[in-house]
């Protein structure tokens, strides 16, 4: 065996290991890792000239990534997976019981695997970096740390804090670490190696003796078998509530941490592994791993050697997208002019990226003074003065063609002919903003989803006039905005849009027979959709919604669909939704629980409600977004079934354990699908009708994977 | 040989009253707003910006090379050196210069040069006795050490020091200093308050047509909540009347400077951009003005301590073998009414000429229509810091805007210090 991400180096008897995958940016727990520590191991034990052994990542800004992922495709069966685990804990238990202690250094990012092998060490040693963060991101993947993280971490930190980590599996950062114990030590990444040494010997000198960080509150709570018992009930509680039961995973996370505090490790050890090979062949967990894939293939460039470089973005309109397409810009380092009509709005917009600059400062995610370095990448203006440097204008105003299309000269006039100019449009067709342009080969549509700060989607939108240089520098702002990118061909609605709008239209036809809000929210909510699509509608905007029915009606009635002309008139009513504060739902300053405002039923027919069947309900919605989805395949708005479930997952929410629309019609079968949409065509009309890519599937039995 | 230096553009804050709405900042705070608006006029790339210096006269501890904690807080590369210049008034000024030298000399291409006062918010110190006593403690081994502590420590020695605005070599306010000027060259009572009510009329009258749209960044204070946009110190509504009821304010009874005739303590921050010529006609750079002549006098402090612009004045237009009729602009820092009159009068007088200039005849009249058009620092404001690189903006701005050729910039400083400049208005 080949020893090449080992490289140990002795120092005042302490081996250092160094961890350094070659050829990779990041280290990952893999089972050539893994052999490699069984053998240092082995001569560890017997090497008298050693009293311990420090260990630490040779990567800029990485510990360990995790488990290589791809280590579980290549296992079919629960039992293989289980094995996979339990071959994991063999080794971190060996370690956990070596005589001579062993410390890690951790600097950068450490997730899953890594964190599970950095608890089984002796000693942890925090790097104070920024680039630091500590997690046990499972979960989001359907499974649980299946390397004694549902074991150790509760044992060290605590029972609620450590599933305050692990079911949603979030990031830990050093001043956290230090908060909860997690870190034994935080220094600076420099003196990892130091602190290290130093630790080993306080070690063996048995001078040290951990000192929980809990609170007389928490021990009080969890130390006895009540206290423990109601923690456990009000955790599985919480994560019904959430999950509506469609994801499997935290809860068996909850029940691994209840199994190993009662029967001990070595028991929940053995029950941790069963749960997880049980978790890895999950429907759920299989399509979170392949939206896992999907999302690292979407975050290359496909055209990565034909983007140009871009120093200086404009974005056009400081209200909620401008300011957070702003925000997510200036985070890699990209100035930022924002402009607005008035200076007013532009400095609101800033001093809206300001306030949640200021949340994370709080929470010790970044300092002070690096928040006021990210607010001097934002230059707030009212001119056009500044545009013939700006590489890329991001238009953020109002959904009016005529107002965008003399942005368009404006901009052209201000810009010069390296300015790509990209429409945040949800609806417009981007040939249609361009159809007057001079340039219309430098216009592209960069279609981000509401908060832009938390929607990981980008959703760019090519004409046949855009160029690929500008689609390829779109796509590399995209990644360095965070995002996950899909490129899609031009077309009312797109794609994103385009599936949403008969969903929606569905469900404004469910109210106007009669349905009720409630059952409407809840059986799509069960469904998976994290929000119950008429909360989607307030959010989005009653008066958004109207625009898009209209662009995309034509569509749609040369189709012979039946749409609703209830969002035009709750528009013309006054009703817009969150945004003024009349809509679906009503909104008081007070934080109660949001209540349905019982008068908009006056639109749908009155204040008796009658009772649907849940599932002619999920039928219906469902059905209308993935029939849509495969019409977009057929007519090349989307490249790919990929694309499609990203968009569907990342920018809709439609439920991720399902896989997105394609997956989910592959799992279902094309056949059981079209059974479905024929009935559906047959009771409420033509609306329902498969598409013609489903049926010639059908007949020559393909999938789209 | 020598580069010649261009003025690119220069930006500003709002200058605003102390304790007024900039209270809550520090002057970090104001200066990395000036510089972060300065790119967004000027789009300068980090890149290309090789030394950034910034004038500040009362020093934060805490930032004590300001210039270097605001460039890095404006996201410009940590790669470019920046200096914090003091020199009282013309702190700016000198920022300015040593840039151009900088430039002129071939080391650098690109400078970015400003300055910041924030004079809500001076650094209280406590009395020596108490400062030696508090360090004395760090000594300290055992409990007991702490009875040292008390061991003639007066109730008074724990009162704090809050610094005041004089000479330290003379003990001197420097608007007791003014007025012994003023009164030994005639400047009167009159003549001061009449200055001070033009220097607020004319700038109400350039605010109003919006003269300083031009060079003002709004800043937002409370996250966008609120915005300032324009100088709040400016007394449009000013008459003489009122000006000369008011008591002298440092020579009790028979001063003649008042509050009102005397700039008032000020927050805000400048930026500017200076570079090589060619470098900026390559670049794409239209720059405003060319730097042409500027000088650096002294004298010893003593009644005649802002005297300075009427020594500089002539060095600078002998070595551009100028007159004040070629002048088209002219932009004097005003710290007093008093000591504008004054050097005023002493430009035009033939005796100051002979015994204090070495000439035979004085150096003219300055003519009031060409000075101070936008109002000065009597009525704008006067950050400390930050004035001398709001006078070559609003001089190059004037030049633009009234088609002049020439702008003569002066300052006085404490430590009977001053400045003049001349700079040229660039047409390609």
């Amino acid at each position: 065996m080949k020893k090449d991400i080992f490289s140990i180096q002795k120092k005042d008897r302490v081996a250092i290991i160094t961890l350094d995958t070659p050829g990779e940016k990041v280290n990952k727990l893999n089972e050539n890792l893994m052999n490699e520590f069984t053998s240092f191991i082995d001569s560890f034990e017997k090497d008298d000239s050693l009293d311990g052994a420090l260990l630490i990542s040779g990567k800029d800004g990485n510990f360990i990534a995790g488990a290589d992922i791809e280590m579980f495709k290549t296992r079919e069966t629960a039992e293989e997976l289980e094995q996979l685990s339990l071959d994991g804990h063999e080794i971190l238990l060996r370690i956990e019981n070596l005589k001579k202690p062993v410390v890690v250094g951790i600097h950068g990012s450490c997730m899953g695997g890594g964190t599970e092998l950095a608890l089984a060490c002796h000693y942890r040693i925090v790097s104070d970096h920024s680039s630091t963060k500590i997690g046990l991101p499972e979960v989001k993947l359907g499974l649980l740390p299946g390397m004694g993280g549902t074991q150790r971490l509760p044992r060290l930190i605590g029972i609620q804090n450590a599933l305050g980590y692990m079911l949603p599996g979030k990031n830990m950062y050093s001043y956290q670490a230090k908060k909860t114990g997690f870190a034994d030590e935080v220094v600076h990444r420099h003196a990892l190696v130091t602190a290290g040494i130093k630790a080993v010997k306080k070690l063996n000198s048995n001078h040290f003796k951990r000192t929980g960080r809990r609170s007389w509150k928490e021990k009080l709570l969890e130390g006895n078998p009540i206290g423990k018992k109601i923690i456990f009930s009000q955790a599985r509680k919480r994560t019904l509530g959430e999950t509506k039961g469609n994801y499997p995973a935290p809860l068996k996370i909850i029940e691994s941490v209840r199994f190993g505090l009662k029967h001990g490790l070595k028991k929940g050890i053995q029950n941790e592994a069963k749960l997880f090979g049980e978790l890895a062949v999950t429907p759920e967990s299989r399509a979170l791993v392949q939206l896992f894939f999907g999302m690292n293939d979407a975050k290359k460039n496909p055209m990565d050697d034909k983007k140009r470089e871009v120093h200086r973005v404009a974005v056009l309109g400081a209200g909620l997208m401008g300011s957070g397409i702003t925000e997510v810009t200036i985070d890699d380092g990209i100035r930022v002019w924002l402009k607005d009509q008035t200076i007013k709005n532009a400095l609101k917009g800033a001093g809206d990226i300001k306030n949640n600059l200021d949340k994370q400062v709080s929470k010790r995610i970044i300092s002070s003074f690096e928040r006021d370095e990210k607010m001097g990448f934002i230059h707030p203006t009212t001119s056009y003065d500044p545009f013939d440097k700006i590489d890329l204008v991001i238009e953020a105003v109002f959904e009016d063609l005529n107002l965008k299309q003399s942005i368009v000269k404006e901009v052209e006039d201000a810009s010069g002919e390296h300015t790509i100019f990209a429409s945040n449009t949800s609806s417009l067709p981007i040939s249609d903003i361009a159809a007057k342009a001079a340039r219309p080969e430098n216009i592209i549509g960069m279609h981000y989803f509401s908060p832009v700060q938390k929607m990981p989607l980008l959703e760019i939108i090519k004409t046949d006039k855009t160029v690929d240089w500008v689609i390829a520098t779109a796509y590399d702002v995209g990644i360095r905005q965070g995002k996950t990118v899909i490129v899609v061909n031009d077309g009312p609605g797109f794609y994103t849009t385009r599936i949403l709008a008969p969903f929606m239209n569905e469900a404004l036809l469910l109210l106007e027979e009669g349905a009720a809000i409630e059952q409407l929210e809840r059986v799509m909510k069960q469904f998976g959709f994290p929000v119950g699509p008429i909360a989607l509608f307030d959010e989005v905007g009653i008066d958004v919604g109207a625009h898009v029915s209209e662009v995309l009606s034509d569509t749609f009635r040369s189709r012979g669909a039946k749409t609703s002309d209830k969002a035009a008139e709750l528009v013309d009513a006054g009703y817009k939704g969150r945004k003024n504060k009349k809509g679906f739902y009503q909104y008081s300053d007070s934080k109660k629980k949001k209540e349905i405002n019982q008068e908009i039923y006056d639109f749908f027919g009155g204040q008796n409600r009658k009772e649907f069947d849940d599932d002619t309900i999920r039928q219906r919605m469902s059905m209308m977004m993935i029939n849509e989805a495969v019409l977009c395949l057929q007519e090349d708005i989307l490249l790919s079934p990929s694309d499609g479930d990203l968009g569907a997952i990342l920018g809709l929410g439609f439920p991720p354990f399902l896989g997105g629309p394609f997956r989910y019609i592959d799992k279902l079968g094309v056949a059981e699908l079209n059974k479905i949409l024929s009935k559906l065509q047959n009771d409420h009309g033509v609306r329902f009708k498969a598409a013609d890519l489903l049926k010639e599937m059908e007949s020559e039995n393909k999938t789209f994977y | 040989m020598k580069k010649e230096v261009v003025f690119i553009d220069g930006v500003r804050t709002p200058f605003l009253r102390s304790q007024t709405d900039f209270k809550k900042f520090s002057a970090y705070d104001l200066g990395r707003f000036a510089l972060t608006g300065l790119i967004t006029r000027t789009k300068i790339g980090g890149a290309d910006i090789g030394h950034i210096y910034f004038g500040n006269v009362i020093q934060d501890i805490n930032t004590s090379n300001i210039a270097r904690e605001i460039s890095l807080a404006a996201g410009l590369p940590g790669h470019i050196p920046a200096t914090t210049t003091s020199m009282a008034c013309i702190s700016s000024n000198i920022a300015i210069s040593t840039a151009v030298n900088a430039i002129s000399m071939g080391q650098i291409n690109v400078s970015a040069v400003g300055g910041v006062e924030v004079m809500s918010d001076i650094p209280i110190r406590f009395r020596k006795k108490f400062r030696q006593k508090l360090l004395e403690t760090q000594k300290y081994k055992k409990p007991t050490d702490w009875l040292k502590f008390f061991k003639g420590l007066r109730p008074s020695d724990l009162l704090p020091e809050i610094p005041s605005i004089s000479e330290f070599s003379t003990g001197e306010t420097m608007g007791e200093s003014c007025d012994k000027m003023a009164a030994k060259y005639g400047a009167t009572r009159e003549e001061q308050d009449e200055f001070a009510l033009r220097s607020h009329h004319l700038a109400a009258k350039a605010q109003e047509d919006g003269l300083f749209d031009d060079e003002i960044i709004p800043v937002s204070v409370k996250n966008g909540e609120h915005v300032v946009t324009s100088d709040n110190g400016i007394r449009g509504d000013s008459t003489l009347e009122k000006l000369s009821s008011l008591r002298p304010a440092f020579i009790k009874p028979h001063g003649t400077v008042t509050a009102g005739n005397a700039s008032f303590l000020t927050d805000g921050a400048s930026a500017g951009l200076l570079m090589e010529k060619e470098y900026a006609l390559k670049n794409g750079y239209k720059p405003k003005a060319i730097i042409r002549s500027f000088t650096y006098v002294a004298k010893k402090p003593g009644d005649e301590l802002l005297i300075g612009p009427a020594l500089a004045v002539p060095i600078v237009l002998d070595e551009m073998n100028l007159t004040l009729k070629d002048i088209d602009v002219f932009e004097f820092h005003e710290a007093f009414a008093g000591q504008m009159v004054t050097v005023l009068k002493a430009l035009d007088s033939d005796e100051f000429a002979k015994s204090r200039l070495n000439r035979d005849k004085k150096v003219g009249e300055i003519p009031l229509e060409k000075l101070n058009t936008r109002g000065g620092s009597l009525s704008i404001g006067h950050p400390f810091g930050a004035t001398g690189t709001r006078l070559v903006t609003t001089a190059a701005n004037r030049l633009r805007d009234e088609g002049g050729k020439y702008a003569l910039i002066a300052a006085c400083a404490a430590g009977g210090q001053g400045h003049a400049m001349i700079i040229e208005s660039f047409n390609d």
